[in-house]
């Protein structure tokens, strides 16, 4: 099961997900993508705190934005992972095409600075 | 003896088999990082068989066992859907999959990273994928 939120702060687009992202689940990852990308939110920041599970159909979420995001210059950082997850964004090297902050702060910092 | 399991092919199955999963890693000890990269590749395995070999067809139905050995750990999983060999597949750079703006192909490159050996084979109707890790 996953939960979604979004918020809307300094203005910065926020979607929090919390729970297991896998095949089952990850439609609702990427509509809260794309809702966001078709508003134009510029600045996305994903809260990855509560997140316990994602699979590669969650981290294809992020990874099928990529080229839109840079074309149109969006920026996306993502906040909060915790050890288990980390070390899947590890294994494909995820870390090199995605932004990483370590927490809110530091991705506003990213995002804002 | 190993342990089994029977799920029929529905998305919905795959929370199931990660919990069977994590159970018996937690059962034998293994470290809470490497038993999450295991139940990761069981997943992936269980996603790709469930929408790809049997077209989400909650009729057909997949059996996974596992088999605890001092040094290895052995993911055996049996179905009758359409067989696939992850050895054949060539899994897509992480560049092409950018550009190309899909959602899949990051699974099996993932099972390839994380087990240490995977064998494909078919007997009678079954096909049958084993996945190997070693463990210290």
């Amino acid at each position: 099961m996953v939960n979604i939120e979004k918020e809307k702060k300094e203005n910065i687009h926020f979607i929090r997900v919390s729970g297991d992202v896998d095949a089952g689940s990850s439609i609702h990852l990427d509509n809260a993508f794309k809702e966001g990308f078709e508003a134009g939110e510029s600045k996305v920041a994903v809260d990855l705190t509560k997140l316990a599970y994602i699979s590669s159909a969650g981290l294809g979420v992020f990874v099928s934005y990529l080229d839109e995001f840079e074309l149109k210059k969006f920026k996306l950082v993502l906040f909060g992972i915790q050890e288990t997850v980390r070390q899947v964004f590890d294994i494909l090297g995820l870390e090199k095409l995605i932004t990483i902050a370590e927490n809110e702060e530091d991705a506003i910092k990213k995002l804002n600075g | 003896m190993g342990k089994s399991i029977v799920i029929v092919c529905a998305k919905d199955e795959l929370t199931r088999i990660r919990q069977f999963v994590a159970d018996e890693l937690d059962q034998h000890k293994i470290p809470d990082l490497q038993a999450h990269k295991l139940v990761l590749a069981v997943d992936e395995v269980c996603a790709n068989l469930i929408i790809h070999a049997n077209n989400c067809d909650p009729v057909n139905k997949i059996e996974l066992d596992l088999e605890f050995n001092p040094k290895q750990i052995i993911f055996t999983f049996r179905d009758k859907g359409v067989g696939f060999d992850i050895n054949q597949y060539d899994s897509p750079s992480m560049d092409e999959l950018v550009s190309s703006r899909r959602q899949g192909g990051l699974g099996l490159l993932l099972v390839k990273r994380i087990m240490d050996k995977i064998e494909f084979s078919t007997e009678k109707n079954y096909n049958i994928c084993r996945l190997v890790k070693t463990i210290a």
